[in-house]
């Protein structure tokens, strides 16, 4: 594989090669299969969200604030990484270096609201294991959660690879799938919010 | 805090004669093949050529290793249920209740998730990328990590077996009983972990293939000129692309359940089994379609070389195959009509169900319509072709029957439902494997299997079928419920003593497959397969070498029609060696996917006991791994022209020695390929 630096095109086609252009590819395909274990953990929630069990519901759990908050994080993360992603097509290491640090400071923020949000009600007694209800909350929510931990650890090698050996196409290529991660949650999150959040506490 | 969970001393089998001498053949097995490979000095060649291979084809033959393993373990389940039912009218037989739950629950993991998934996952690996003129598969590395990811679940059934002991829920699974609240040991744990490590190897064997078949194909390899394997390979990887997620969720969820006490399944605090129920079977139902549809594919290879005739109908095996492929998910819920669905609902699976009986019936027409008028020759995955089209045939009559859920209502959990899916999965998966092992061993080792003993296993494997599962069908009809440890009916004993013995004569079909595979490795020099097309075959993967070069293509092939390689010798061109050759640029060999699955066994077993600094250690040790891994920018090494000029001049000398259609002097031999094959009106 040839280390020759980028070009607008690997980048938004990532067919600068056969082999990178088959990984973007494969990658799709990853993420289909992931789309439908969120579908599954979706209707398990919403099959799930009455059996309260005598417990705490949606309204008494949820806060819109919060939920805000963690939205514009996340939001503001993806654009973030948008960013990074144009200054990678124009080859230019320091920008994605600041951009790619600006995600990863908004993901932490993301994840720790979502973090004291869980230890909150966990303390307050509303925890996975007190009713089928939050017991599907929690995985859901809690899986999305994973993933953009995984997501930030992902970034952090990804600037640890762009300090060594620069803006390669090797480098390019795994920027792009992870572009196409990031972004992904980010679509998830928007349904967690609209179908989670939103209806749990309207 | 407890060191090691909750394992101590008393989880070692000591309890019981069986489980302990159980154990002490795994260990000894275990043992024993350590032994022979030091004896052999072995290890090194093990590690630095197998272990740590990325070939598609060594790891290939690594699963079918695995299956083989696990069918033998599998089988002696299967025969123990069988003779403890034999004699346990009116008694107790030899084995306890508990014991003869792990037994049917075990037999049914194994069979589906480490037999059929491997030895279907090896075929795949070993045939498809040389079917579509390709080096290897989209992503080697990946590759090795499903077939490790694979061994550590199989590797995790064989630890209970020694550590602890099985579950007792069957193959499925069910909550609540396999919750935490009324089975709290480590049984259904070792069945989860297992389950869903081998499962994540799946799911990523599904992308990898289908990338593969997307992008890799040779020049002129269009769509519709893909072998039928290939194009059942498709089908296949879609299906698992999709379907496994079900099954990792339904398993996740119930292993929250058991270990932090969430409420998803569970009958009290808003639990609702039904979830687990549909997800698994969301699963469950293109799982079957998934272990078939490449069966079915070997199947058309077969009978196509073997009627010395091109296949009959192509697009409309392909068009089935595809239909079979969306009406897979649309029948899940046949699979428990009697669990309170409305008669709406009922109706309509039982109509998608029988529906798919349909492209089903236009497959086995149009394998019969290629034997029409052929000149058939009878090797042995020729005549486990034809078991298989007999014997499926009646099996899928059977489930015809069920599909309609006032039938289902009687034969529910019955004998006749065991009968019917072993009448399915028997001849329609494991027939379609064994044929495609020996359709293809000698492209995997440069030598034929031998005919008699291969002729000798399929008897036994369909007499023995007949005898062991026509008896469970008008078992089922007198109303004998499946898993039953020993019952009291009279009537009942004589079926189950021929049940029995038909389990024996398949274990003497086993037993040939062992002594085939040992005879023909003794006598390899009068059967050696040096042209690389021992049957005078049609698709690409004969145009190589057997065993085929590490690159497989010198020069990738090109393609210009259905059935490429019987064209290119049809039009001459075949053989003829190119004036020179390119480098070839090839993956490394790398121990990190063995490393990872390793870890992923371990990680299973931390989970399974509860042992949780473990658990940790592990997956950060697998995390770690794979960042390593991402760090190597240089994972590929480049074979020199001349190497590979070396290569293919020393096949082509050995084509010149040697004719190179093997099966000129067969009796019944149709003639050479010829330009203008049959048409298609001719027939």
């Amino acid at each position: 594989m040839s280390m020759a630096s980028a070009t607008d095109a690997t980048l938004v086609h990532p067919g600068g090669s056969p082999e990178t252009e088959e990984k973007a590819f494969g990658f799709w395909i990853y993420l289909m299969s992931d789309a439908i274990i969120f579908a599954l953990l979706f209707m398990t929630y919403l099959v799930m969200f009455g059996n309260t069990a005598g417990g705490p519901e949606a309204k008494d759990v949820f806060s819109l604030e919060r939920a805000a908050a963690e939205t514009f994080l996340l939001l503001m993360s993806s654009t973030t990484f948008g960013m990074a992603s144009i200054a990678a097509a124009r080859a230019d290491r320091e920008r994605v270096v600041m951009w790619l640090v600006v995600t990863v400071a908004l993901g932490l923020g993301f994840i720790f609201l979502e973090f004291s949000e869980f230890r909150g009600m966990i303390a307050e007694g509303a925890g996975p294991s007190r009713s089928g209800f939050l017991s599907a909350f929690f995985t859901l929510v809690g899986t999305h959660g994973l993933h953009v931990s995984i997501g930030l650890i992902w970034i952090v090698t990804m600037l640890a690879q762009i300090g060594m050996k620069g803006l390669s196409v090797p480098v390019l290529s795994r920027l792009y799938r992870l572009g196409l991660f990031w972004h992904f949650l980010d679509i998830i999150w928007v349904a967690i919010f609209s179908i989670v959040y939103l209806p749990g506490l309207l | 805090m407890d060191f090691f969970g909750r394992l101590t001393l008393d989880s070692l089998p000591f309890y019981s004669a069986i489980a302990a001498s159980g154990a002490g053949v795994t260990v000894l097995g275990g043992l024993s093949v350590v032994a022979l490979i030091t004896y052999l000095g072995a290890w090194k060649a093990l590690f630095g050529e197998w272990l740590s291979s990325l070939d598609h084809k060594k790891i290939g033959i690594m699963y079918v290793v695995v299956a083989l393993v696990m069918l033998m373990r599998g089988f002696i389940d299967a025969a123990m249920m069988r003779s403890q039912q034999a004699v346990a009218f009116n008694s107790d037989g030899y084995l306890p209740p508990g014991h003869f739950d792990q037994i049917f629950s075990s037999h049914g993991t194994i069979m589906i998730f480490f037999m059929a998934m491997p030895f279907l996952s090896g075929i795949i690996n070993f045939v498809m990328p040389q079917q579509i003129g390709s080096r290897d598969v989209a992503f080697p590395f990946m590759n090795a990590v499903s077939l490790w990811l694979t061994a550590a679940g199989a590797g995790l059934v064989l630890i209970s077996l020694v550590i602890g002991k099985f579950s007792t829920a069957g193959w499925t699974g069910y909550p609540p009983y396999s919750g935490p609240e009324f089975t709290p040991g480590v049984g259904v744990d070792y069945w989860l972990w297992a389950v869903l490590i081998s499962g994540i190897g799946s799911t990523m064997s599904g992308i990898n293939f289908l990338v593969t078949i997307l992008k890799r194909r040779a020049p002129g390899m269009t769509m519709f000129r893909l072998p039928l394997f290939t194009w059942t390979v498709f089908v296949a990887a879609i299906l698992m692309i999709f379907a496994f997620p079900a099954l990792t969720v339904a398993c996740v969820m119930l292993a929250l359940d058991r270990t932090l006490d969430f409420h998803f399944f569970t009958n009290a605090g808003g639990g609702n089994m039904m979830n687990y129920i549909n997800l698994f079977w969301l699963w469950g139902h293109p799982e079957v379609y998934i272990l078939i549809l490449p069966a079915f594919g070997v199947f058309s290879e077969v009978v196509a070389v073997f009627s010395q005739k091109r296949l009959f109908g192509y697009i409309s095996l392909v068009l089935a195959t595809m239909a079979i492929g969306i009406l897979s998910f649309t029948v899940w819920l046949h699979h428990f009509f009697t669990m309170g669905s409305s008669e709406t609902v009922n109706s309509f699976f039982g109509i998608m169900t029988t529906i798919i009986a349909v492209p089903t019936g236009v497959k086995v027409f149009d394998w019969l319509l290629t034997m029409f008028r052929g000149r058939l020759i009878f090797k042995p995955p020729m005549l486990f072709t034809i078991g298989f089209l007999v014997t499926f045939v009646i099996g899928g009559l059977s489930g015809v029957l069920l599909a309609m859920p006032p039938v289902d209502y009687l034969m529910h959990n019955t004998t006749f439902l065991i009968a019917h899916f072993h009448n399915m999965i028997i001849p329609g998966v494991l027939f379609g494997y064994l044929a495609g092992y020996m359709f293809w061993f000698p492209k995997a080792f440069g030598f034929k299997l031998n005919e008699w003993w291969g002729t000798a296993s399929f008897w036994c494997w369909i007499i023995g079928f007949y005898l062991a599962f026509m008896p469970l069908y008008v078992l089922g009809l007198m109303g004998m419920p499946r898993r039953m440890e020993h019952y009291d009916i009279a009537a009942w004993q004589p079926h189950l003593i021929v049940a029995a013995i038909g389990a024996f004569i398949i274990f003497l079909g086993i037993v040939c497959l062992g002594v085939q595979l040992w005879v023909s490795v003794r006598d390899r020099r009068s059967a050696l397969d040096v042209s690389g097309d021992p049957w005078n075959g049609r698709s690409l993967e004969w145009l190589t070498a057997s065993p085929p070069a590490p690159y497989n293509f010198a020069v990738l092939p090109k393609v210009e029609a259905i059935d490429a390689f019987w064209d290119m010798k049809a039009r001459g061109v075949a053989y003829v060696q190119p004036k020179e050759y390119e480098p070839i640029t090839m993956p490394k060999n790398t121990l990190i996917p063995l490393l990872v699955g390793g870890t992923a066994f371990v990680f299973g077993f931390a989970m399974v006991w509860w042992i949780w600094w473990l658990a940790v250690a592990t997956l950060a040790f697998i995390g770690g791994l794979v960042i390593f891994r991402s760090f190597d920018d240089d994972p590929d090494f480049t074979m020199p022209a001349s190497t590979v000029q070396a290569i293919e001049d020393r096949r082509y000398e050995q084509l010149a020695k040697h004719p190179a259609n093997e099966m000129a002097d067969e009796p019944g031999y149709a003639g050479d390929p010829s330009p203008d094959p049959l048409p298609e009106g001719a027939r």
